[in-house]
């Protein structure tokens, strides 16, 4: 042992014994417990059986699981297509030096991301519904034409989650986008100024690629959360434990719960989350490495 | 240095902003008015008006015909109190939890050599890219061995160790807590733990703040751990009892108006309160890093 230390060898293990502990038991263990399982298939409560790559087999022929990834990507690039513009236009119109209540507009764009999703579905079933609901009756009085009985929950549910979820996410993106805009240097701007740069061009060359590492962050979170969709659709469609009307709500991650929890396969539920996994870091790699490239 | 700048106070410019902010934050916040005014409403009153009712009172608001009436049998009639409760000890409790782990943890990641460090560390923060859904069905099958099914202890422990919050302490030990404190204390004598509580907590304060807050509101809005984990009904927390009022009473849409907002207000004030530890908790791993 080294004279220069005054601690003990122990002291570190036991700060880090807690959070190691509970770590390793509530998330290290049910992940390699879930590799398990992905090779296995469980026939009742006690019995499983081990089957190989039967089940990675399986999930190539299962049409609901191909009817979930279909509606996951389209809510996927629907959530990318409008949350992150959403998000980069509210954090623009707020980053003014001389705007005046910035902190209140701030608050009121986030307020939607502290409520739970359980109470968002509650909130979204009743304003998304027919006649009585405040979607239509506010479209119904913007626009007479507008047909007040608008089958939202039961015709659009793909438009019903993605206004949902656009609702929640825009404000709480806006923030992590108002934050870099602020660490743009205003030097930076004030030369492009003096060069001629007019307002666009100045976005274009100086304030986008001053903001483009937490950009690619938030492309990442709404990709990867897109993909793990599961409460919001369970809840506002619980009557069918989060399928909906003909399987249209129907996300990857309601089908992993709902072969998991429902009809107790875990096997085969494993099986999807180590695919969803695999499809998340792929992801995640590619991304990086073509932000890489854009900043060489 | 910049040259002074004269600028009018209001620029035509800048009333367009106020324009496009106060069009946006009227669509942002008329989901919580709408639901306001619905849950003081007579179902009559529900269906003719879309926000207030009409009448001859101020602003032509019949103000008379709205009550508090679901507020009453909510907190009279239901079992909301109980449930009221729950969510109080769940949320504190937990979020105090995962404070205490995950800023222990980050500490002796931060403040420590010690052999295996890097591969922990990598370990653990190499788990955030896994789904939370894949961990669900085997970490009930680990609450179930453990006995911690239809316990509050089944919320508590596997939410005391995220990999986020590892990260948040961590980053702000190395940040804000000196190398040379810690070492001048160890010299005059102090117990490492009486280091880690006096004078290593004091330190990131604000980050303390910020995290409780973001757990508290995290376990207060869950809904699927504590569906999965609590069975007994005199245990569960406002998401699921609100949920199952729905349920029960889907018609009564006063009602259930007036539990979602019930359930909703504790958790706006308290973002109200913090709102700066918190919004700066949450950025300050992505913006700065």
């Amino acid at each position: 042992m080294k004279a220069s230390r005054l601690h003990s060898p122990w002291t570190p293990w036991l700060f880090l014994a807690p959070f190691l502990l509970s770590f390793a038991v509530f998330f290290a263990w049910p992940a390699v417990r879930s590799l398990m399982l992905a090779f296995e298939q469980t026939y009742g409560p006690k019995t499983t059986a081990f089957v190989g790559l039967t089940n990675l087999r399986f999930l190539a022929h299962d049409p609901f699981l191909w009817t979930a990834v279909g509606n996951t990507v389209v809510f996927a690039l629907a959530a990318v297509l409008l949350q992150i513009p959403a998000a980069l236009g509210l954090a623009l119109l707020l980053n003014r030096s001389d705007l005046r209540g910035r902190r209140f507009f701030r608050l009121v764009f986030f307020s939607p991301s502290i409520v739970g999703l359980a109470f968002v579905a509650i909130m979204f079933s009743f304003m998304l519904e027919k006649r009585t609901g405040l979607v239509n009756g506010s479209l119904h009085q913007l626009f007479p034409a507008w047909n007040p009985d608008f089958p939202w929950l039961e015709r659009y549910v793909m438009p019903s989650l993605v206004l949902a979820q656009l609702w929640i996410s825009a404000g709480f993106y806006m923030v992590y986008l108002l934050a870099a805009l602020q660490n743009v240097p205003g030097e930076l701007l004030d030369a492009a100024n003096i060069d001629g740069a007019g307002p666009w061009q100045r976005f274009w060359h100086v304030t986008l690629p001053e903001i483009r590492p937490v950009l690619n962050i938030i492309l990442l979170l709404v990709v990867t959360g897109s993909f793990q969709l599961f409460d919001l659709p369970y809840l506002l469609y619980n009557d069918t434990s989060g399928s909906g009307p003909d399987n249209h709500a129907l996300t990857v991650v309601t089908y992993l719960f709902q072969t998991g929890f429902r009809s107790g396969d875990l096997g085969y539920a494993s099986a999807i989350g180590w695919m969803l996994t695999l499809v998340l870091v792929g992801f995640a790699l590619v991304q990086r490495r073509l932000a890489q490239r854009n900043e060489t | 240095m910049s040259l002074p700048s004269h600028r009018p106070l209001l620029r035509p410019g800048t009333l367009v902003i106020y324009a496009l902010l106060g069009f946006f934050g009227l669509l942002t916040l008329m989901p919580f008015f709408w639901m306001i005014c619905a849950s003081l409403k007579t179902p009559a009153d529900f269906f003719s008006s879309q926000f207030l009712p009409p009448g001859d009172g101020l602003f032509g608001v019949g103000w008379d015909r709205l009550s508090l009436a679901q507020y009453v049998r909510l907190f009279r009639e239901l079992p909301v109190p109980r449930a009221m409760l729950n969510s109080i000890f769940l949320a504190s409790v937990g979020s105090v939890f995962a404070t205490l782990f995950c800023a222990a943890g980050g500490y002796a990641l931060a403040k420590f050599k010690f052999p295996g460090r890097e591969l922990i560390t990598t370990l653990i923060l190499g788990t955030v890219v896994l789904p939370a859904a894949l961990l669900l069905s085997p970490k009930f099958e680990t609450l179930f061995h453990l006995h911690l099914v239809d316990h509050y202890l089944g919320i508590f422990l596997p939410a005391a160790a995220p990999a986020f919050g590892l990260y948040l302490f961590r980053q702000s030990m190395v940040n804000s807590v000196p190398a040379d404190i810690i070492e001048s204390a160890r010299i005059d004598g102090c117990g490492e733990v009486r280091i880690f509580f006096t004078i290593v907590l004091p330190l990131i304060r604000p980050m303390i703040s910020a995290y409780l807050v973001i757990v508290f509101i995290a376990l207060w809005n869950d809904f699927i751990t504590p569906q999965i984990v609590l069975q007994s009904p005199e245990l569960q927390p406002l998401p699921l009892v609100i949920f199952e009022l729905k349920g029960l009473y889907g018609a009564e849409y006063s009602m259930i108006m007036a539990g979602t907002l019930v359930s909703i207000a504790p958790v706006m004030f308290l973002f109200l309160l913090l709102q700066r530890e918190f919004i700066s908790g949450l950025t300050s791993g992505a913006v700065k890093g």
